[in-house]
């Protein structure tokens, strides 16, 4: 059961980003913009970037959430599930696969980030625009990941909840348009 | 040097903002809804959560900058700041105060190891569900601040003095909501 009330009853971030709007109204335009704007990085990779950052945060509603999104994009889901377990090995460009490794390393560790990481992911073909974007969606879902675990948001009642959310998310996006019944 | 070509006059977490600014927007109005929007948290106690999480994640602009705004908050009782964040003394904080920074501090380290009994601690402390929640997505958020300034390792002055301005702005404009 969550730590809190949640008004709407709705489970995971959705509940959540209904209890107050004036924080999700930026939280929401921040990530349609960085998820589904126009992007160098396709969305199914930047889903993927999600993915392996929730995923490392041990986050289950946002992991599910993301890897049946980035399931949508080309990968099955057992590809998804490899990939974010072992960046290294990914069935990736080396451009997004330098991209997953500095999204972990951020994740792991505020400072995790070296200069190191970031000349084999320019060297890979990265521009700066795709460095900052990978930095801001990692750090962007170390924040969703604590705040649904935080007050530990309540889970969906199955599995399909996710697959209705990845419909959504694939067509929608991230934008609030008619909650309380909309998801995300 | 930052790791992307932001304009290297401009300190922190402002250059990036500057560089990209379609994200820069919400980031900012997500800033200050959190810490100068309405919320039974007074603005001097959001900011000093915000400098306790912060120095948690080893973050010095952002440390060094919400010290400061945090100070120039609580006027006459600033040394509260430099009690709780630098010395781990918490006598001068409320009950209710010091029943949320141990859920701001287990946030940062990861969301999933807040407990029931943390909850409870904090309510019997006077902690009304809206205290929790704002607890909890400040920790978050500065969780994403800190790492966006540090992944991408933007400007950190090393002069304290570079920050009291930048914290009196912090504090009497708040962050462009």
């Amino acid at each position: 059961m969550a730590h809190i009330t949640v008004p709407s009853g709705l489970p995971g971030i959705t509940g959540l980003l209904e209890s107050r709007l004036d924080t999700s109204a930026p939280i929401r335009d921040l990530t349609q913009f960085i998820l589904r704007g126009p992007n160098t990085l396709t969305e199914g990779e930047r889903e993927l970037i999600a993915t392996i950052v929730s995923a490392g945060n041990a986050c289950t509603f946002c992991t599910n959430a993301h890897a049946a999104t980035a399931a949508r994009y080309g990968w099955t889901r057992d590809e998804v599930d490899a990939i974010v377990w072992d960046p290294t090995t990914a069935p990736v460009s080396d451009k997004v696969r330098h991209l997953l490794i500095m999204a972990r390393a951020l994740q792991r560790n505020v400072q995790g980030i070296t200069a190191d990481m970031v000349v084999a992911a320019r060297k890979a073909g990265a521009t700066d625009v795709e460095i900052h974007d990978t930095v801001l969606i990692a750090s962007l879902f170390c924040l969703y990941n604590r705040y649904v675990d935080g007050l530990a948001s309540d889970y969906p009642p199955s599995m399909d909840y996710y697959e209705k959310l990845a419909d959504r998310l694939t067509t929608n996006g991230y934008e609030r348009k008619g909650l309380p019944n909309a998801s995300h | 040097m930052a790791h992307i070509p932001v304009d290297p006059a401009t300190p922190g977490i402002r250059s990036l903002f500057n560089y990209r600014p379609e994200t820069g927007a919400p980031l900012s109005r997500l800033a200050h809804a959190l810490l100068h929007g309405e919320s039974p948290l007074t603005k001097a106690e959001r900011e000093l959560l915000a400098t306790f999480v912060s120095h948690g994640n080893k973050c010095t602009f952002c440390t060094m900058s919400h010290a400061a705004a945090a100070r120039h908050q609580y006027g006459a009782d600033a040394s509260i700041v430099d009690d709780v964040v630098y010395h781990n003394n918490t006598d001068r904080l409320s009950a209710k105060m010091r029943a949320l920074l141990p859920i701001a501090e287990k946030v940062r380290q990861g969301g999933r190891i807040v407990t029931d009994a943390d909850v409870q601690a904090a309510r019997d402390a006077g902690a009304v569900d809206r205290d929790i929640h704002d607890t909890v997505l400040i920790a978050a958020a500065f969780c994403m601040y800190n790492r966006y300034v540090d992944g991408l390792a933007a400007l950190t002055p090393t002069d304290p003095e570079a920050y009291v301005p930048m914290g009196k702005r912090m504090a009497e404009q708040g962050y462009g909501g």
